[in-house]
């Protein structure tokens, strides 16, 4: 489907020689975008999988070592990550209603609340190497009296804990480069209601890290909480 | 695909705002039940809710904030492909540890 202003604009700025028109354009970057994610999906499927057989096999293990997760900073983090993918939404809607400042204001406020996550992820860290529950030479886990006690295999658990959460956390790092990379373009006004792809794609990838936080949480902070 | 706009839209639906805090109204409030939920104790049911919970608020994020709703058949199906493929390589790998303890009663002649 060509579309009228696509037709109208047949030489835009923004059209690749290879491409017929800015719709197939569209349409190629967003299908090669999905397919970097489904890799992206696998890569973090390696972990879930992991995740699920040691929760299986350490399966009240888990859920004890679980509660010293901070379910607050977890949760509000979770919140963050909602609002930030509402804003990085309304960056692209700011684009198709040809508003470049509004573009400029919504990424930055997405960043901000990228950064915030950031922000309590590293509060959270630093709890974890206080209390001696970063794995290695150093791991020290107190067992809640009266409960069956196997720091080993929560020692499995916060591994999990911080390589899920660390590859999360890099991708998050990852995603706010990328929003600060839009932040020029976006007020020089390259960004329009006709060609707005690069705000899609990177909007798709922020997207998806909000859905892999969407699954971590439940799985690391909420299954020792009853 | 009714368009009220006088000219139409290069991604084929028209710039509403309203869907998206909508979807981010409903992720909030799953988030909140999700916690809520967390802290009865269902047996083995928990990390079923929980999951089920995450496996709905994830399809929200992808049709109405990752726009799929509105995209090609291609996309769709990447899409889908993509995570029955996450679905494949643990549910495969668990068909493998569930059944280990078979081989043993199998063994022993029962």
């Amino acid at each position: 489907m060509v579309s009228h202003e696509a037709q109208v604009h047949g030489s835009h700025v923004a059209l690749q020689h290879h491409f017929d028109d800015l719709e197939q354009q569209r349409e190629a970057s967003t299908f090669g975008m999905w397919v970097f994610l489904c890799t992206e999906i696998l890569f973090f499927g390696g972990l879930f999988t992991t995740y699920v057989v040691y929760r299986q096999r350490f399966h009240g293990v888990f859920a004890q070592a679980s509660r010293d997760l901070n379910v607050v900073w977890g949760g509000t983090n979770t919140a963050v990550l909602i609002c930030s993918s509402l804003t990085m939404a309304l960056a692209i809607w700011s684009a198709q209603i040809n508003r470049r400042k509004l573009i400029v204001l919504f990424l930055l406020i997405t960043m901000a609340f990228g950064l915030t996550f950031l922000g309590i992820k590293t509060i959270e860290y630093k709890e974890k190497f206080d209390h001696h529950l970063v794995p290695g030479p150093h791991f020290h886990y107190v067992c809640p009296p009266g409960e069956p006690c196997h720091p080993e295999q929560a020692q499995v658990f916060f591994s999990l804990y911080f390589a899920m959460t660390g590859l999360h956390a890099l991708h998050m790092v990852v995603g706010v480069g990328l929003l600060s990379y839009l932040l020029l373009p976006s007020w020089q006004g390259r960004y329009t209601s006709e060609w707005h792809n690069p705000l899609e794609c990177i909007g798709l990838y922020w997207h998806f890290v909000d859905i892999v936080w969407i699954f971590l949480f439940p799985l690391l902070y909420l299954i020792g909480a009853h | 695909m009714s368009s009220t706009m006088a000219e139409p839209a290069p991604a084929a639906h028209t710039p509403s705002r309203k869907p998206y805090f909508l979807t981010c109204a409903f992720l909030l409030v799953m988030t909140l039940i999700t916690y809520v939920v967390a802290k009865f104790d269902l047996g083995p049911l928990n990390d079923v809710v929980a999951l089920s919970i995450a496996v709905f608020k994830a399809t929200a994020v992808v049709l109405f904030f990752m726009h799929v709703r509105h995209s090609s058949k291609l996309t769709k199906l990447t899409v889908v492909s993509g995570f029955l493929w996450l679905a494949f390589m643990i549910f495969i790998t668990m068909s493998d540890y569930w059944t280990r303890g078979w081989l043993d009663t199998f063994a022993s002649g029962r």
